[in-house]
């Protein structure tokens, strides 16, 4: 994103920021994709489309999207978590506190 | 007991926990006063946002509006839970990095300027302040209507609960009253939903009842039988433009509202934020997948049991006796036949039904009990003073701390600086009293008006603070400028007829958008200028951009982490 000259980054924070940047942009695909893309620009034609009791449309924009919303909220925060373990980047040892093992 | 003496005895016992809560929280330093010391886990902090949320309109009138928009209800669906997509996703894991009390004080650290900070604080308090006056009002109605006190009374009431709590314990006694409203809150509305699912569908769980039976095309058809909108066809209400760009404005707005993002201030760790943010949409979801299924439900059991019903044995049922006293639902046989006819015109329509009795009725509808009934009161109160809790403490902590601290006196010691926040946030209670008894014309206006301004100026300043390393002071000033004017003013021409009492709006739209959606434009205005401007000055200073980079990752406590 930067390309910046001055940078102070590590290469290890580089890394990092690289992939937070890659997870977020695809998560916000699929974010567009259920909400504008399903439940908006297609409403018309998935109307048609059955799915259960709900034209799948519809379905899309009053109950789909938000479980989608949700499912996509959690991916970030568990994604990130392994990241920041991976990059060393954890405010708090988690692994060694649940497992009550001291550093 | 009756079922007034029933409300009371409820509604008197949230409120001895609330003032509990106040006391037991009460702090005695300003970090704890605006970020309750950082100490708050983030699935209590998830509810917390959750109620600081979800307003007494969300709880009260959101499942009926609903079901007056048919599918075109989306805009505020989707609207209200995919901003917390981008929130999550884009601004909070860094705005606990960087770690300050209020989102003014980020902009004006970030672009290194006591301008940027004061425009950044007037946003602030003019969205918070548009958003708190209607929660005010939201708490005298609920007190009129279930206890039949006067609604200035009920005004008076909420303000002295919600002064007590937030004085004291500031966002700690905030942050604790809103997990029990919360609860409280939910629990009413998925009784009374879970209650008529089962009567009408069989079927316990609402969400499951609106995807697999056939209940919502039952509905739809009956609609285009009487001639109404077919419920379940797109675009029948809003234009398809509108519903994108309202469905954006307010996903942008949420993600910039300033009570919710300083609500990311006050967990300890830049993972607890991210993790806030699954919370806050969990429990936010509850209710907002569960206010589909209830519109649907509630809107055809209304038009089963009144339409070409004979006008006297409607009459004796005990809710329509109830609701038509109150003045929500309007029974007139118009063409004399002695029954009742739902229609498309306002002519021959006989049954006028407000959009509030949807979620009002419905215990009674579902035959619950007096509890339940009591329940939905405290409920909603609960919705109202926990959403007026937290902009009372983001608008007062915009003047006490980056206006009164920042900006003015910025050798104030820790003991002025307290009794400063505290001074204002008694001070906003009483404004915000004052406009819930004389509510002013742009009231009704709110979502507008505070979501479009959200989206306009706040939103893409803190996200380009983030993302964009070489944007700017100048950048950053000029673009918030753009949006909030540019925005500001279209609101006021579109909506002149309820804020000016002018014939007709000046302006009927602006590229075929509403003022709801507006703020989406004033957004990519808010875009490009600060874009255009960042590049034709200067890079900010060296300190400016490390802090940038400082924000994008955590702390860490491993061996590497000391560069």
């Amino acid at each position: 994103m930067t390309g910046d000259s001055h940078s102070q980054l590590s290469e290890r924070q580089k890394a990092y920021w690289r992939k937070n940047i890659g997870l977020i942009r695809n998560l916000l695909i699929v974010w567009a994709l259920v909400s504008y893309v399903a439940a908006i620009i297609l409403a018309k034609p998935l109307s048609t489309v059955q799915f259960f009791g709900l034209p799948l449309s519809f379905w899309f924009a009053q109950q789909g999207s938000i479980l989608v919303f949700i499912c996509l909220i959690f991916i970030y925060a568990v994604r990130m978590d392994t990241l920041d373990e991976k990059y060393d980047f954890q405010e708090v040892r988690l692994k060694d506190r649940n497992k009550g093992v001291s550093t | 007991m009756s079922l007034e003496a029933l409300t009371l005895v409820i509604i008197l016992i949230t409120f001895a926990i609330y003032i509990y809560i106040g006391w037991w929280a009460k702090v005695k330093d300003t970090k704890s006063f605006y970020v309750a010391g950082n100490e708050i886990p983030a699935v209590a902090n998830g509810a917390a946002i959750a109620a600081d949320w979800m307003s007494g309109a969300s709880f009260i009138s959101m499942a009926g509006l609903i079901s007056f928009l048919g599918y075109d209800g989306t805009i505020y669906l989707m609207g209200w839970t995919g901003g917390y997509v981008l929130l999550t996703l884009l601004l909070a894991p860094y705005l606990r990095k960087y770690g300050k009390y209020t989102v003014p004080d980020f902009i004006g650290d970030r672009y290194y300027s006591n301008g940027a900070r004061a425009v950044a604080a007037i946003a602030t308090v003019f969205i918070s302040l548009t958003y708190v006056a209607g929660q005010m009002r939201g708490v005298g109605i609920v007190f009129s209507r279930y206890l039949q006190v006067d609604i200035v009374v009920g005004v008076l009431i909420g303000m002295g609960i919600v002064a007590f709590f937030a004085i004291l314990g500031g966002m700690k006694g905030i942050t604790w009253t809103q997990v029990v409203q919360y609860t409280v809150l939910i629990v009413a509305y998925l009784i009374t939903a879970i209650a008529i699912s089962f009567m009408l569908t069989g079927i316990p769980i609402p969400q499951v009842a609106l995807t697999f039976t056939d209940i919502a095309q039952r509905l739809s058809n009956l609609q285009v039988e009487l001639g109404l909108k077919e419920y379940l066809a797109p675009f029948q209400n809003l234009s398809a433009i509108n519903v994108f760009a309202v469905t954006l404005a307010l996903m942008l707005g949420t993600a910039g509202l300033p009570h919710v993002i300083i609500r990311f201030y006050t967990v300890k760790t830049v993972r607890a934020a991210r993790w806030s943010g699954a919370w806050a949409l969990v429990f936010i979801a509850l209710l907002y997948t569960t206010a589909p299924a209830l519109g649907v439900f509630a809107k055809y059991n209304l038009i089963q049991s009144l339409n070409n019903k004979p006008v006297e044995e409607v009459m004796q049922v005990d809710w329509v006796s109830k609701w038509t006293q109150t003045g929500l639902l309007k029974l007139e046989d118009k063409n004399g036949d002695g029954k009742l006819q739902f229609t498309s015109d306002k002519d021959t329509n006989e049954v006028t039904i407000d959009r509030d009795i949807i979620v009002l009725s419905t215990p009674e509808v579902a035959k619950l009990s007096p509890f339940v009934v009591a329940l939905v009161a405290a409920g909603g109160l609960a919705a109202a003073l926990s959403t007026a809790a937290g902009l009372l403490l983001a608008m007062s902590s915009a003047v006490s701390h980056d206006i009164y601290y920042r900006i003015l006196k910025p050798e104030a010691n820790e003991q002025q600086r307290l009794k400063a926040a505290r001074i204002m946030i008694f001070l906003a209670v009483l404004i915000a009293g004052w406009f819930g008894v004389h509510p002013p014309g742009f009231v009704g206006e709110v979502v507008a008006f505070a979501f479009g301004l959200a989206a306009a100026s706040l939103f893409p300043a803190i996200l380009l603070g983030i993302f964009d390393q070489r944007m700017n002071r100048q950048g950053a000033i000029w673009g918030i400028l753009t949006g909030l004017i540019f925005t500001f003013v279209m609101i006021l021409l579109m909506r002149s007829p309820q804020i000016f009492g002018t014939a007709k709006p000046v302006i009927d739209s602006f590229l075929g958008i509403n003022a709801q959606g507006i703020g989406v434009v004033g957004a990519i205005l808010n875009f490009i200028v600060s874009y255009v401007v960042s590049r034709a000055t200067e890079a900010p200073p060296e300190e400016i951009q490390q802090l940038v980079e400082d924000i994008r990752i955590p702390k860490g406590v491993g061996q590497a982490a000391s560069h």
